[in-house]
């Protein structure tokens, strides 16, 4: 009897076993094999070594460094930027009653569209071309600046483009996991505070703030984990070629490693792959430290 | 501080489309006097909690006044009332600790009333001697008992000092035996400050045993004030006998015939100067005399004996309900549990004759 | 009577401070509202203006003074956004229905039934969640390279089919179920397959609900693994044949068929959304992650 009921528990668990274990297990294991793989050949399947080669390549390869750079300024910009902003509107948003649905599904609409898509209308709202200067330049005419070309001009401007885009994407998640955090936040808690004479102002950092911590640095965490994971917003806006933009990602570089024009190395990919992980593991460990500090309950 | 209602009324729109308005509170006219426990009495929806909120200014008022000593205070705010309320559930911050907790209101104080650190903390203190829980103002609410987190919140709604005291269901969280401790404790913080304190129950024995005078109300509308035995002993109406008291009052259908009052066909009292009328005849369980000879013949379902008390349990034909409850005493009577028959005669004054029509109570002379 | 007076001027000046809170809260909503909304306002926009008339406006034009479809004729017809539909479609309900099939599997044998090692595998799922899906893609490209599916369906769907997070979400939905049904499911001779099919699947189907609609949103914007395993057109999904349009498009820059492409992968979507949106945003609520 337990004999076949052990061997039915397994069979219902078959497939999913069988597919993480050829899709996420292995290549668990072969991701660190391949990473100290040196001179990996893919045509013949051979390397000449095994040692820490990939890594040193990487980590002095000039497009890596850009990457790492890139990236580290997305995340330093969008997260806190994002987040702040995701918390006033949805403070706003549970402060007022008429129209509050409507805001609140408009306000959520970018996370239901293909990224890769929409992205490519904020790259023809930037863009600078010979017939025309673009959307946006117009606006920074009226107010009296200069036309930039957002795509392919200079660094700061290609970021600030990037940087915008990626908080419009990440937004209507953010909003939406606060607003119900806010309203989740017993009534009477205000009420109590109401009675007491308590201000605006006071509520928000006493109570509510307090309250809605554990979302908040759910959301913080994430924010990190995703920004350090960009990859296809920057696509959508800079064309797949992100090394000759100067605009690629950690994640692009990796892809950029293992396929396409520059691709075939898997070796260095994993290597870069790995070093991506060490750094997103580190930051999580260092944000659910300083969360277990703050979080107040 | 007294309190007044003057004309107060709270509507409601209904929530589905077309529906009428609700009318919480209709037409509240009563004065609560300096110093006093007032007991909102009334089942659940009946708009005991509405009232304690526009008292508190939570919610706005659809017509009325409602004045705390000389001053309309009907269009402040709650901030500016100057009313501690404790809420249900308490509404204790999580995240803060009972002294925090309780530092909380005077935090707010602006301007020439702002309070030193050490003032807050001195007051804090003898806030919590007050409700007695000095010993656990450094833990926060989770760490502390139901009956514990309660007095933070009382000693909270008291720290500033309030006009009024409002207390919403106070006691509904706590199990039996705290409600009993917990009901003397209210009585006895309110008596030590003095404050004018209003407090909503659907429990009447909570209501009676610590207020000093009683609102009764059932679907927004006031059916009785008054101190809590003479609501008991004078119900105004079938709805007031009936609520209060426990075991609740037996209700039968009878007859004023002749200056005599019959349930059913039995001729149980003389009932003078009442004109001849269907009733509804409410006799309360202590008013049952066992009497071999006695004019009401109930049969016998069955005996309980809870030590000080019997409750004998019978039925009626005429009775309105499913079964009598009549308390004996027991050391003075022994009811036969196998006989097939109880008779009863009635102590007068603990029955009631109520209007068929209005169900409003029929005053009876001696 | 002085305090009255004061009262009344108190009531004003709160009255008037509120007023004015509720003007400035409104007046920053919208214009998030605009924010969010004209990217999308531009697409349109863009897509129902001619090919000449786009091109000819050094300033843009905030609307279209002749409104055309030419556009989107032109993305149907000069590029196989047809092809790209259809294979996002395919790919989409048939990874979202074999992945529903695999997670309700496990997540039943996880939640209701009794072996050895139970515990210790599903730590180890657990652990599992942890892994960025960066890591594994890697060697996955190898795998389905080896066995020569690049450019099939099959090497496009089988490494979606499974998802911890859902197994997780869909266990923990099947345990709250309380056990005494399946107790009395069992005395009346009810098999363990029927009780998951006829009880459990229908008391949970808002999980499942909110686990399709994610898988859905997540298969139709998924572009990394499709660019890696496709090179031919004919396997492209929207979000690669979007970027194969981007870049070698109609045969000239032609950003107005462009937009018209990008409306045209966005509004199945945003239609579905609009229908749902209680639904979607209370499942993405409870169980999504993004950015």
């Amino acid at each position: 009897m337990s004999g076949k009921n052990n061997l039915k528990g397994w069979l219902y668990l078959l497939p999913a076993i069988l597919f993480l274990g050829v899709f996420m297990v292995y290549p668990l294991v072969d991701v660190i094999i391949y990473s100290v793989e040196e001179g990996y050949n893919s045509a013949s399947q051979s390397y000449k070594g095994i040692g820490l080669y990939n890594f040193s390549y990487v980590l002095h390869d000039p497009y890596f460094l850009q990457a790492i750079k890139n990236t580290f300024l997305l995340v330093i910009i969008t997260v806190p930027l994002s987040t702040g902003i995701a918390l006033l509107i949805s403070v706003l948003l549970s402060s007022i009653k008429p129209l509050r649905n409507l805001f609140q599904t408009v306000y959520f609409l970018p996370y239901v569209t293909n990224t890769l898509a929409v992205g490519l209308v904020f790259m023809i709202l930037f863009k600078k071309t010979p017939y025309s200067d673009g959307m946006i330049n117009l606006v920074i005419k009226w107010f009296g600046g200069g036309v930039v070309d957002f795509i392919e001009g200079p660094y700061w401007a290609k970021m600030f483009v990037m940087c915008f885009y990626t908080i419009w994407v990440v937004m209507p998640f953010k909003i939406l996991i606060l607003t119900s955090a806010l309203a989740s936040v017993n009534q009477t808690y205000y009420n109590a505070a109401k009675v007491d004479g308590t201000s605006r102002g006071r509520i928000f950092r006493k109570i509510t703030l307090p309250m809605i911590s554990p979302m908040l640095f759910y959301l913080i965490i994430t924010g990190f984990i995703g920004a350090f994971k960009a990859y296809s917003d920057e696509v959508a806006i800079f064309g797949t070629d992100l090394n000759a933009a100067g605009m690629n990602t950690i994640v692009g570089y990796v892809y950029d490693m293992l396929y396409g024009n520059s691709g075939g190395y898997p070796s260095y990919a994993s290597a870069a792959a790995l070093i991506l992980f060490a750094i997103v593991f580190t930051i999580t460990v260092i944000n659910l430290k300083i969360s277990k500090n703050n979080v107040q309950y | 501080m007294k309190v007044v209602l003057q004309n107060l009324y709270k509507r409601f729109p209904n929530q589905t489309k077309g529906g009428a308005e609700v009318v919480a509170v209709n037409n509240f006219n009563f004065e609560i006097p300096d110093g006093k426990l007032i007991g909102l009495l009334g089942p659940s929806g009946c708009g005991k909690s509405t009232t304690l909120n526009l008292i508190s200014g939570l919610e706005k008022v659809s017509e009325g006044k409602i004045f705390f000593g000389e001053d309309d205070v009907t269009d402040l705010p709650p901030e500016r009332r100057g009313v501690g309320l404790v809420f249900q559930n308490y509404a204790l911050y999580p995240h803060l600790t009972a002294r925090n907790n309780i530092i909380f209101p005077l935090q707010n104080l602006k301007g020439k009333d702002k309070m030193t650190k050490e003032a807050m903390n001195a007051k804090a203190e003898e806030v919590a001697r007050l409700v007695q829980i000095e010993p656990f103002l450094d833990r926060k609410p989770s760490e502390m008992s139901g009956g514990q987190q309660q007095r933070v919140a009382i000693a909270r709604a008291l720290v500033k000092v309030p006009k009024v005291l409002l207390l919403d269901e106070p006691l509904s969280n706590l199990d039996a035996r705290l409600r009993l401790q917990t009901r003397e404790e209210i009585r006895r913080i309110q008596r030590d400050t003095g404050v004018t304190t209003i407090f909503v129950t659907h429990d009447q024995e909570e209501a009676m045993s610590i207020s000093d005078l009683i609102v009764v109300m059932k679907d927004g509308i006031i059916q009785q004030i008054d101190k809590p035995q003479n609501v008991y002993d004078f119900p105004v109406n079938l709805f007031v006998a009936k609520f209060l008291g426990t075991p609740p009052i037996n209700v039968f259908e009878g007859e004023v015939k002749g200056d005599r009052l019959f349930i059913g066909e039995q001729d149980v009292l003389e009932m003078k100067n009442v004109k001849d009328r269907k009733v509804y005849v409410g006799v309360r369980p202590e008013g049952f005399i066992l009497d071999e000879n006695g004019p009401l013949v109930c049969d016998l379902s069955a005996v309980e004996v809870m030590g000080r008390d019997t409750s004998v349990v019978s039925t009626h034909p005429a009775f309105t309900g499913v079964t009598i409850r009549s308390i004996i005493d027991t050391a003075e009577n022994k009811v036969d549990p196998e006989a097939a028959q109880v008779r009863f005669s009635l102590k007068p004054y603990k029955v009631h004759i109520f209007d068929h029509e209005t169900e409003e109570r029929i005053p009876v002379e001696g | 009577m002085a305090e009255n007076y004061d009262t009344q001027r108190l009531i004003k000046a709160d009255r008037a401070r509120e007023r004015t809170r509720k003007i400035i809260v409104y007046t920053f909503l919208v214009i998030w509202a605009l924010f969010v909304l004209f990217p999308f306002y531009w697409m349109i926009l863009t897509s129902i203006k001619s090919y000449s008339s786009y091109n000819s406006e050094y300033i843009p034009r905030f609307i279209a003074t002749q409104p055309t479809l030419q556009n989107y004729v032109d993305a149907f017809t000069t590029v196989s956004l047809g092809r790209y539909f259809l294979n996002t479609a395919f790919f989409t309900v048939v990874t979202t229905a074999v992945m529903l099939v695999v997670i309700t599997l496990a997540a039943f044998a996880f939640a209701r039934l009794e072996f050895k090692g139970k515990n210790l595998v599903f730590a180890l799922f657990l652990s599992l969640m942890m892994i960025p899906n960066e890591l594994v893609i890697i060697t996955n490209f190898v795998t389905i390279t080896d066995w020569g599916m690049r450019n099939t369906f099959w090497g496009l769907i089988l490494p979606s089919i499974t998802s911890i997070f859902y197994i997780y979400l869909l266990k923990e939905n099947f345990e709250s179920i309380p056990e005494e049904l399946y107790k009395a499911a069992k005395v009346d001779g009810t098999s363990d397959f029927k009780y998951l099919l006829k009880v459990m699947v229908p008391i949970c189907r808002p999980t499942l609900i909110t686990v399709i609609i994610l898988k859905v949103i997540e298969c139709w914007n998924s572009y990394v693994w499709p660019r890696l395993i496709t090179d031919d057109a004919a396997y492209y999904l929207v979000s690669n044949g979007i970027q194969e349009i981007r870049e070698n498009g109609f045969g000239r820059e032609n950003i107005p068929a462009m937009m018209a492409a990008v409306v045209v992968i966005s509004v199945p979507l945003i239609v579905l959304f609009l229908i749902f949106h209680k639904k979607i945003m209370a499942g993405v609520s409870r169980g999504g992650t993004k950015g």
